[in-house]
């Protein structure tokens, strides 16, 4: 494994730290979205900015107190706050507030079906509402601990302890359940509908191959994965959790099962964050020590974005066409980076 | 490195079986002139006469973690709810996890030397029992759970004094005693508990395990004895001076002690086997080391099968390098125990 340390050795990495323009949102950020044009930093608490060119053009309050979940289609954002409700920004900054809860229950998750149905869940209870406005729900067994909707069809994933349920909503009595020991934080379909994978409380993800509900254990991280990104076409997923990005390979039709994952981007710091650029075979990657790297899946090709010395990196972002990258640092200090 | 515990919210776990008072002092505590904030986590909505934005509802879910160890539970919501909280650092001061009354504070405490995220954000800071005086004895009878919560407790609330008579009290702190004689314990009627006798404790900073005698000795019971309550006398309900001792049938604490130096290469593999195969048993343990060939006292502390230690400081001069350590637990193999530390000691 090689090391390196950006600060004491930066003659050998191509830097792009100079071409950053530095965006302050003076508050910490828990995910960043593109909504066109505009970068919107969600922040841990209240409000989002847009940012348009470096330059902060609205902050939208679109929640009395935090923001728990994040979820975007590329068109708009939809939040869940532990104020009980579920809103929705647009590009525009038009907030609308989707969802209330009667119990004021913090929303734990929301997703984003692609033709425009919204999911979220309190407590052990998933919701689903469909573009006319019809709502319906589903009880899994404990806390729902992530949602996302299948790339087709009307299906969603509700991952809780002891395995993920898969519900359709349109269809009564149907839920069918992927089981597996401990509590699965997270969920995502891969982008060709094949496999479902979860992160867990422990550091460990979970697979399944949906035709045959084949069991997949990608283990031997040092800490919780709670970044997840498919690479271009889906061919790897990429991970945070370790010190080195690890990439599962789900080119082939068995997914990474037998085989081993890639580890690119070493540094002595934990990877946060982590988001694959849309189009190409590259990704971003954050660090706890607030390092970002930009890097080539191929050959591990590695450039610097942003120098280490900070607080950890909380969320990294590409616009939808692969030519801007946003990102952000627990402190709320926040750049853009023009390609 | 571990992060500077100051910066680590702390986390106050109340428990206390059904009506012994939980709810009256939460919110005593919300209600006094204190100026902090807490965040509060309970599982019955309603009952807290407060308005406070931060009163989180939680579902008390308990998940085994997937190492193998039946014993090695969490709060899995609480994780849930702590990662929540964080994005509101600064909102409040310190955290207040009220459990029901028939839960086992175990997984809530494993949470926090189990989950990274968990540990670096936030610091248990102690377990506080609230017991009822006229009813306890009986609940250590018929309840288990009331029994480990006194067992895991740091601090006991031991409420309603005024409902029972001198002797009745007296028995009561004698059936605590004898199940956990280090807990620092309180009568209250009411609740009526000073707050900085039940917050910021510190009873899991490892730098604060300083002494870990029996608190009973000090007891203001009017007499004086020097009694060491070494648990080598089995009778029953046997008085001392007036105190009355008694020794719970199942849950017992055990303390030994050594004034001759510990060899840490034997004591080290003897205490992570013990709390492997026995940390079912093993409630809570904590312990002083003065290791042979080394200026730094060593303190640990555990929860079930969990253990974290650390080089302290340093021996003072003049100060005895007596190495102490005490389990409280359900059944524990006194004698296996006692012969395996007496194998550490340097002969």
């Amino acid at each position: 494994m090689k090391e390196f340390d950006p600060l004491d050795n930066s003659a050998s990495i191509v830097s792009v730290t100079d071409r950053v323009q530095p965006v302050k949102i003076g508050a910490p950020v828990i995910a960043i979205h593109f909504l066109g044009d505009n970068a919107a930093f969600v922040c841990a608490e209240e409000n989002v900015a847009l940012v348009n060119g470096a330059v902060e053009t609205a902050r939208v309050a679109v929640h009395g107190g935090g923001i728990l979940c994040v979820a975007s289609d590329g068109e708009r954002i939809v939040m869940g706050g532990d104020d009980g409700k579920v809103v929705s920004l647009d590009a525009k900054g038009v907030t609308a507030t989707l969802a209330t809860d009667p119990k004021r229950r913090w929303i734990d998750n929301v997703a984003i079906h692609p033709d425009g149905a919204v999911a979220w869940s309190a407590g052990k209870t998933a919701f689903v509402r469909s573009v006319k406005g019809e709502e319906k729900s589903f009880d899994v067994p404990s806390t729902v601990g992530g949602l996302a909707f299948a790339p087709k069809g009307m299906r969603l994933a509700i991952a809780h302890y002891n395995g993920v349920t898969l519900w359709f909503p349109n269809m009564a009595g149907s839920a069918q359940v992927l089981e597996w020991a401990g509590s699965h934080l997270g969920v995502m379909f891969s982008p060709d509908n094949r496999f479902l994978v979860t992160s867990m409380h422990e550091p460990a993800l979970h697979g399944w191959r949906l035709a045959d509900i084949r069991h997949m254990r990608m283990t031997g991280y040092p800490g919780r994965v709670r970044s997840m990104s498919w690479s271009a076409g889906g061919k790897a997923l990429a991970t945070s959790g370790a010190d080195t990005v690890i990439l599962w390979p789900f080119a082939s039709k068995d997914g990474p099962m037998g085989k081993e994952p890639a580890m690119l981007a070493p540094l002595q710091a934990r990877v946060t964050q982590v988001a694959c650029h849309p189009k190409q075979d590259i990704f971003a990657a954050g660090y706890s020590d607030g390092t970002i790297l930009m890097v080539r899946l191929d050959d591990g090709a590695e450039i610097l974005v942003r120098r280490n010395g900070t607080e950890p990196v909380s969320a990294v972002a590409w616009n939808a066409k692969g030519t801007m990258l946003a990102f952000a640092a627990e402190d709320g200090d926040a750049g853009l980076l023009e390609l | 490195m571990p992060e500077l515990t100051s910066q680590k919210i702390p986390v106050t776990v109340l428990t206390g079986y059904l009506g012994a008072g939980k709810t009256t002092l939460l919110n005593r505590i919300l209600s006094e002139n204190h100026g902090k904030k807490y965040a509060v986590i309970v599982n019955e909505f309603g009952e807290i006469g407060i308005d406070n934005d931060l009163i989180i509802g939680a579902d008390e879910e308990v998940f085994e973690m997937n190492n193998g160890c039946v014993c090695c539970t969490v709060r899995g919501d609480l994780v849930r709810i702590l990662d929540g909280l964080m994005k509101r650092k600064g909102k409040f001061d310190a955290i207040i996890v009220e459990t029901t009354g028939l839960a086992d504070p175990a997984p809530v405490a494993q949470t926090f030397f189990v989950d990274e995220d968990v540990q670096k954000n936030a610091r248990l800071d102690a377990v506080v029992t609230v017991a009822d005086a006229k009813w306890l004895s009986d609940r250590l009878r018929d309840a288990p759970e009331a029994k480990n919560q006194i067992a895991f407790a740091d601090v006991i609330v031991l409420n309603k004094t005024d409902l029972v008579s001198k002797a009745e009290l007296a028995e009561v702190e004698a059936r605590i005693r004898g199940i956990n004689p280090y807990a620092k314990l309180h009568r209250t009627e009411r609740c009526q508990v000073a707050l900085s006798d039940v917050l910021e404790r510190g009873a899991f900073d490892l730098d604060r395990i300083l002494e870990i005698e029996p608190e009973f000795l000090d007891v203001g019971d009017g007499h004086d004895h020097d009694h060491h309550h070494d648990h080598d006398h089995h009778h029953h309900g046997h008085s001392h001076g007036g105190l009355k001792h008694y020794h719970d049938e199942d849950m017992q604490s055990l303390s030994l002690r050594s004034n001759k130096p510990i060899d840490a290469s034997k004591f080290m593999p003897w205490l992570q086997n013990l709390v492997a195969s026995e940390g079912q048993k093993i409630l809570r343990s904590k312990g002083i080391l003065a290791f042979s060939d080394d200026d730094d006292r060593y303190v640990f502390q555990g929860v079930h099968m969990m253990l974290e230690g650390d080089h302290q400081r340093a021996w003072k001069d003049g100060e005895p390098r007596e190495s102490r350590l005490v389990f409280i637990g359900r059944e524990l193999p006194e004698q296996m125990i006692r012969d395996g530390f007496e194998n550490c000691i340097v002969a």
